[in-house]
């Protein structure tokens, strides 16, 4: 093989031709291989579209996401020096002075995120407040030296990107100087006399507010930084400060309290530390199935098993918002390059265009539809055969049905969020406190025939009216939000409800008044006439707290909430065509983002029948058959032994397995050869398995190896 | 087949004088149970049909033996017994300890509940003759009188409580004896086999075969004996406790045989390959299908990597060759690096090197991470080039590293590089953390391919492989032929005295001042000083190395291996 020696491990290949720019485009990728599918092109074209809109909207939520907490930064940072230079004879600055402001950013411990929100961070202080803004990695720093080198070499970096690259002779010098804070005040005081009589023609939004930029230090991951470094650098640089405005930001993923416990007292007191708290990315979930999924804008949908799977991983094991896009993602290629008629996965118009030119085959695909089978079953025998028979008719059809496909996804969100309004509130959340609970829910099945969906409902009845109001508010905002025709008279119907609970309103304080007015009339009376009146009015309201105006009134409401989610959230698989539209095989994403290595390694080993489909492999739980591959057999043995494995018993063991599964096929050879060949597999076998990370040399005994498992698997 | 039975107890009785610690250990076990001795006798006629069963049927076809559930779970335990005790011989009990130490408090409780079905009663009286076989056994291979009395000291600890347990439950006690004749039968049997062994030689073809025949016997059912233990081991599901009870003593149990013991010892690797050479592989077809199934994944796998995803392959079997067809099929066109992960002397500055071998630099640099650095920019600038990294063993020793994995990360989240890895390791996606994972922004795909790991093994030092040892040797006789004759002397002395001195474990070097001494008698060197200048030019070569005791000598060693000194003599003296 041209990648095997024994002398080198990396092996180059650089085709001789210069034809880089002849390279396969990758549209012919997505073509399995020769076999071309229908519309392959298309549908990759489909696919990067839909995917550069889902990826700019997504970039554009986290900035707007991220908008209020850089905005507080920002504030933070200009105020912090400014004191510093104005009026620097106050006594209160004096102190300040020996302070270096410090942003305890707390980002929470989905890790893979951090690194883009700083990032948009960094390019917003930049435009903003600083052109120095240096962020270091704690694996960049193990001790002073490399923290300062690096600080240095970036700034220096930074320096060039406001003036132009003409010092870079003197940054190659620069490299070589001993790194120390006095280089690096040094440093910045050449460097803003310099500037300084520039500024005014930069025209910096910055420059006008500070003769001098402060320094904005953002270490990103404060609490691996080793504690040694960073008390020594804060003690440093706090008495650098008034020639260094230094501002520091701690990106920390944990809690506050480990500033305190990386820093001693003395050196935190140099600190001058103020809290900010980045969005939960719960709320950033949220805020991005909205905004993907939870719309008609995207075409693109997932199913309930897939939805649930990219929810799971990113609630039990990272709680990164870049993990759950890349899913996203995947399952969006994964679509578009499985399905076919994905072709039609586009907006309204565009789709309708498509069927136009769909070709036979693919109408043979739509008919393959069980969907869509469903469907013409239920249609009269004429119409049958017309959509089984007449490609133009079906093309008809089908632009029918993906219209109506997209009135139902309109209505669908809108009674969705109706329904989430009612249910988000009430106590111990039958339905999910969040709307991607519900939504899960009503796609997995018909939401009414749930307990949970009964339980709503009563806890509904029992609600006060104020609550009530509040709810019909917020959906009547839903409803009004949205321009679809059908649900127009819903939100009219809403108003309405709204009107009678006002009008109610005014009724009770009427009758209120009434009662007033009577009891001031009673206050005459006598004893008795008072005992009778008041029973005269228990009785009136009792009658009337059987039904009152307000219950019959909330009656209504529910039933009408009630009928609304009978009649529009439907699940998507009684949609005719929703396949071309949901991506459904979680098992694939599943398999892809969350793989288990182990499982597949120890199903590999205990049960080769599950990969190699021979008779001969057939077995039984837990147990193989002795033709079962060499490494199968050692591990089978392996399993039986505790922390140390005698070689020789093992190895002979496992000739006996093999023998007797020989002992069919091959009596020819002489036994010393035989027993020599098995040896040597049993050989191959062990470091196999050595390789594979189940056992170990060991000199605890001789000819042993020590298990590095234990347990069945 | 009586009679077969019966010679096979004769022989039993015959060997049953073979020391005085089995004695010992019989005696200890008829105390644990006489009652299973009474029970022989009507269980008798099970046993014949039990034995008569594997030995017709494995001749015939492995699947028939499936057919009769129970019958065959029979055997299977029985021949277990006599695969543990048979073929293991003396020490095959050491194989199997893992659940026998707890057994005695856990069986009785699983007895009282399964004691009713008769087919796990039988999975339990498969366990009776473990524990009590066990005992006499352990012994048995510490030959050393003193030793096994030790031994059975907490042996009847053991003994007290596992026998009672068996008796409560024995109450449905099916095929239990006839295993126990079974065992004892093949364990004589083997017993003399080893006495023979050692004694002597001529009759071991006879032997061999004797045990193999036997075997046979075995081995088929060994599968068919594994369930029921598999079984066992869910319902006693406490991984935890398992675990530290195999860890809390720290002594160990297995037995003391050493393969120098067996004829066939270490093999070096060439032999090994011709010798494996001779394998005819099985199940090809399958092979060969399940290869296809992962062949038809490199056009996505071409899309997915241009899509910014990268690719990791696990499952069971070498990678290589299906990253290979990968590599010859699609990448013919592109730029790409192989890079064999289990090379031994991989290193990420290897690679990055040859990353920047692709981008015609000349020239070094400071740091890896410089190197990084300018790579990075290097790939920014210019979008229209493409690199395909293809990794063999991602997780081997040398790259498994959480640096090497930072830096390889890093290269891979970049846009134009496009990373295509494989992993084998148990726990190999250990190795990444969060950050590291989205750096790699892996998608998993599982191959599992059942191929050898023929290149990837043939690296590392193996277990059972004898290192030939021919580059150390070749550079030794390098190195002593460009030196004065003297010199050569001088060393020679030196290795004579480690040879001698070879069965001395305590044999730290040669003294300074000794070797001084006796080079001075072979009129090598006149004085101290031109000893010390010739030793200086042997350790500049790494040939010796000096060490200083506890009294303050310094003591030479030479830091290679005796069997390479010996044929580096031998050589010597056929040249000369």
């Amino acid at each position: 093989m041209a990648t095997s020696s024994v002398s080198k491990g990396c092996f180059v290949f650089k085709p001789n031709f210069k034809k880089r720019k002849i390279s396969v485009p990758i549209e012919d990728y997505f073509n399995k291989g020769k076999n071309t599918s229908e519309d392959s092109k298309l549908r990759f074209e489909t696919y990067q579209l839909i995917w550069q809109q889902m990826k700019s909207e997504t970039e554009r939520l986290q900035e707007e996401l991220n908008k209020n907490l850089f905005d507080s930064l920002i504030e933070f940072l200009q105020t912090s020096h400014s004191g510093l230079w104005k009026n620097s004879e106050d006594w209160s600055c004096e102190i300040k002075l020996r302070e270096i402001p410090t942003a305890a950013l707390i980002l929470g411990v989905n890790v893979t995120d951090h690194d883009l929100t700083l990032r948009s961070l960094t390019e917003v202080l930049q435009n903003n407040v600083t052109p120095y803004v240096v962020s270091l990695q704690a694996k960049d720093c193990p001790d002073m030296k490399h923290f300062l080198q690096k600080l240095v070499s970036q700034l220096m970096d930074c320096k060039v990107d406001v003036q132009s690259k003409e010092k870079e002779s003197v940054q190659v010098i620069q490299k070589n100087v001993h790194y120390s804070m006095d280089s690096l005040s040094a440093w910045y005081m050449s460097v803003t006399q310099k500037t300084d009589p520039k500024m005014p023609r930069k025209k910096r939004t910055f420059s006008s507010q500070w003769q001098s930029p402060p320094v904005v230090l953002i270490l990103k991951d404060m609490e691996s930084f080793t504690t040694k470094v960073l008390q020594d650098f804060i003690i440093i640089s706090s008495q650098h400060l008034h020639e260094f405005p230094l501002i520091l930001i701690f990106g920390i993923a944990t809690s506050p309290v480990v500033i305190h416990r990386l820093l001693p007292h003395a050196v935190s007191s140099l600190l001058c530390i103020e809290l900010f708290q980045s969005l939960s990315c719960k709320e950033h979930l949220t805020t991005v199935l909205d905004k993907l999924l939870l719309t008609t804008q995207f075409p693109f949908k997932l199913s309930e098993k897939v939805l649930q799977i990219l929810t799971n991983i990113f609630l039990y094991h990272d709680f990164s918002i870049q993990n759950f896009i890349k899913g996203l993602q995947l399952s969006l290629l994964e679509h578009f390059y499985s399905q076919p008629l994905s072709v039609l996965c586009c907006n309204l118009p565009e789709a309708k265009r498509r069927t136009h030119f769909l070709s036979a085959n693919q109408c043979e695909n739509i008919r393959r539809l069980p969907s869509f089978r469903r469907y013409v079953e239920k249609q009269s025998s004429q119409k049958q055969v017309a959509l089984l028979t007449s490609d133009r008719s079906l093309k008809e059809e089908t632009q029918s049905l993906l219209e109506n496909l997209h009135v139902y996804h309109t209505n669908y969100f809108l009674v969705l969020r109706c329904l989430h309004q009612f249910t988000s509130s009430l106590p111990k959340y039958p339905l999910g406190r969040q709307i991607r609970e519900l939504y899960c829910m009503c796609l997995e099945k018909n939401i009414w025939d749930s307990e949970e969906y009964a339980s709503v409902l009563q806890l509904l009845r029992l609600l006060a009216k104020d609550e009530l109001m509040a709810m019909l508010q917020n959906c009547f905002k839903v409803f009004q939000s949205s321009s679809a025709k059908e649900l127009g008279n819903t939100a009219k119907k809403i108003e309405e409800f709204l009107a009678q609970f006002q009008s109610l309103d005014a009724e009770t304080k009427e009758e209120e008044d009434t009662s007033q007015l009577q009891s001031k009339g009673l206050q005459k009376t006598d004893l008795y006439h008072l005992q009778k009146s008041l029973l005269e009015m228990k009785e009136l309201r009792s009658t009337s707290k059987r039904q009152t105006k307000f219950e019959v009134l909330r009656e209504q409401v529910v039933s009408f909430v009630d009928s609304l989610v009978r009649e529009y959230l439907l699940p998507p698989d009684t949609q005719p065509l929703h396949e071309t539209l949901y991506f459904s095989s979680a098992h694939t994403l599943r398999q892809h983002l969350n793989a288990a290595p182990r499982i597949a390694l120890h199903t590999a080993l205990n049960n080769p029948y599950y990969y190699l489909k021979n008779e001969a492999l057939r077995s039984e739980e837990g147990c193989i058959p002795n033709v079962a591959p060499d490494i199968c057999i050692a591990y089978k043995l392996h399993l039986e032994c505790s922390r140390l494995i005698n070689l020789v018993d093992w190895s002979e063991a496992f000739a006996t397995v093999v023998t007797a599964a020989e002992k069919m096929d091959a009596n020819s050879v002489t036994s010393e050869e035989r027993n020599e060949v098995i040896h040597a597999r049993f050989i191959r076998a062990v470091s196999e398995l050595e390789l594979l990370g189940f056992i170990k040399p060991t000199k605890q005994k001789t000819d042993h190896v020590a298990r590095l498992t234990w347990g069945g698997c | 087949m009586t009679s077969t039975l019966e010679l096979k107890e004769d022989k039993m009785l015959k060997v049953q004088f073979v020391g005085d610690d089995d004695v010992l250990n019989h005696i200890l076990d008829r105390e644990g149970g006489p009652k299973i001795k009474k029970e022989r006798a009507q269980l008798l006629v099970n046993t014949q049909k039990i034995i008569k069963k594997p030995e017709n049927e494995l001749e015939e076809d492995d699947q028939e033996v499936l057919k009769d559930q129970n019958y065959v779970e029979v055997l299977g335990q029985d021949v277990q017994e006599s695969l543990k005790n048979g073929s293991a011989t003396d020490g095959g009990n050491k194989v199997y300890p893992f659940q026998n130490r707890k057994h005695p408090e856990k069986m009785a409780k699983l007895a009282s509940k399964l004691a009713k079905t008769p087919r796990k009663s039988v999975s339990l009286n498969k366990n009776d003759p473990e524990i009590t076989i066990d005992i006499p056994q352990c012994s048995k291979g510490h030959s050393a009188s003193d030793k096994s009395q030790l031994k059975n000291n907490d042996k009847s600890e053991f003994l007290s409580t596992a026998p009672r347990g068996l008796r409560k439950r024995l109450i449905v006690p099916r095929s239990h004896s006839d295993s126990e004749s079974e065992y004892s039968a093949s364990n004589s049997e083997d017993d003399e086999g080893v006495a023979q062994e050692y004694e002597e030689d001529t009759n071991e073809d006879i032997l061999s075969q004797k045990i193999q025949a036997q075997n046979r016997v075995v081995s088929a059912p060994v599968c068919k004996g594994t369930p029921s233990k598999k079984m066992k081991r869910k319902k006693t599901s406490h991984l935890v406790e398992e675990y530290f009870e195999a860890h809390s003593s720290s002594k160990v149990l297995t037995s003391d045989r050493t393969l120098q013991k067996l004829k066939r010892a270490k093999l070096d690797q060439q032999t090994l390959h011709n010798l494996l050479s001779k394998v005819s592989p099985s199940f090809s077809a399958e092979l060969k299908q399940l290869n296809q199934q992962h062949e038809q994944l490199f056009h996505k796998w071409m899309l997915q990597l241009h899509l910014g995803f990268n690719i990791v392959l696990y499952g069971l079997g070498s990678k290589r060759d299906l990253l290979e067809r990968f590599r010859t099929t699609m990448l013919q066109d592109c730029i790409h690096i192989v890079i064999n992960g289990f090379f031994p002397g991989i290193s990420v500055k290897s690679i990055l090197n040859s990353v920047t071998e692709v981008l015609d630099h000349m020239g070094t640099f400071r740091s890896v991470l410089d190197q990084l650095e300018w790579i990075t920019n290097k790939f920014k600038e210019d979008s229209s080039l493409e690199l395909f990294l293809l990794i063999h063993n991602l997780d081997s020793q040398m790259l498994r590293g959480d640096k090497s994995q930072q830096i390889i990360g890093q290269l891979s989240s970049l846009r134009n590089i496009y990373l295509i890895a494989s992993i084998d390791h148990l726990n190999a996606p250990l190795m990444w953390d969060h950050a590291k994972q989205s750096l790699y922004n892996w998608l998993w795909y599982e191959t599992t391919t059942y191929s050898h790991y023929t290149e990837e093994t043939s690296y590392e030092n193996s277990l059972l492989v004898k290192q030939s040892g021919s580059l150390p040797l070749s550079s030794l006789i390098h190195v002593l032929r460009s030196l004065t004759p003297n010199a050569r002397g001088i060393f020679r002395l030196l290795i004579k005295y480690q040879l001698d001195n070879q069965d001395n474990p305590s044999y730290t070097g040669l003294c300074f001042q000794d070797f001084y001494q006796q080079c001075r008698e072979a009129f090598l060197v006149s004085s101290d000083l031109t000893l010390r200048a010739q030793l200086t030019e042997f350790r500049d070569h790494k040939l010796i190395r000096t060490k200083k005791g506890t009294d303050g000598v310094e003591y030479l060693l030479i830091p290679v291996d005796n069997g390479i000194l010996t044929d580096f003599l031998e050589k010597e003296e056929e040249e000369s």
